[in-house]
């Protein structure tokens, strides 16, 4: 953790097929931003984008990072993932589109819901991907 | 409807959150896909699902759900009692199918959310 009087940032380390721990670190983002006071309507529109993300990058990459800034203004959470990346950003947000292995369906996911339930519930989302190289998606809550 | 009946009447075995039975909750929602179960904007949700997996219980944390059935006779793993435990979560197992389970409750006056 760095931090600063206007500013904090946290990282977060994601293994891509470990689904005994997806949503670690959506948990303990959803505690830092309790202990901050956070609106808990901000807190839970931030904490269901962050997890379906964090899912995201467990179902589908071989690793990633997730940074957290925090300033009084907004919450920016970036999911940076090594994998095989999004050949079709367009099609990947369309409502009921995924690529899920059966594994991932039988944990409860993989419906095509996620991308586009990120967006719903993010004030900001930034997405870009290169095949082969990985993805990067970035999301801002506004605090005020 | 508070914890300590929906166990009676679904005949269900808290695993955890013993402490919570006098916690209420109005409306349910029964689903295998945990991604429907994101979308909701409701709080004090009661979760009945028929799977069994530690995402049930992440779930039920982001979306603020404190009362979760596991139906159709499906078993909670240590792990999963364990973090329920942590983020003070009742987690009850049931026998019935997930069908009896919410026609119970349904019966008894919990509301679906729509």
């Amino acid at each position: 953790m760095n931090q600063d009087s206007q500013s904090m940032h946290f990282e977060y380390n994601v293994e891509g097929g470990n689904f005994s721990r997806a949503g670690y670190a959506s948990s303990e983002i959803k505690k830092l931003l309790k202990q901050l006071n956070v609106d808990m309507g901000i807190i839970k529109r931030t904490v269901v984008g962050c997890y379906e993300a964090e899912v995201n990058v467990v179902a589908h990459a071989y690793t990633g990072t997730i940074y957290v800034d925090l300033n009084t203004e907004s919450i920016t959470i970036r999911f940076q993932d090594e994998g095989p990346g999004i050949p079709d950003i367009d099609q990947a947000m369309v409502e009921g589109f995924s690529t899920a292995s059966s594994k991932v369906r039988e944990m409860g996911f993989g419906a095509g819901m996620g991308l586009p339930n990120i967006k719903k519930n993010a004030d900001q989302m930034k997405i870009s991907s290169i095949v082969g190289k990985g993805t990067t998606l970035e999301i801002t809550m506004l605090l005020q | 409807m508070k914890v300590s009946e929906i166990q009676q009447l679904i005949d269900g075995r808290i695993l955890c959150g013993e402490e919570l039975t006098d916690y209420s909750v109005e409306v349910a929602f029964a689903s295998d896909l945990m991604s429907d179960v994101l979308t909701l904007k409701s709080d004090h949700v009661l979760l009945i699902t028929g799977l069994s997996n530690m995402q049930i219980i992440r779930t039920a944390e982001m979306s603020d759900i404190h009362c979760v059935i596991l139906a159709r006779n499906k078993k909670a793993s240590q792990e999963m009692i364990d973090l329920a435990r942590e983020n003070g979560q009742v987690l009850i197992e049931c026998q019935y199918s997930v069908f009896k389970t919410c026609g119970l409750l349904f019966q008894a006056g919990v509301k679906p959310i729509f």
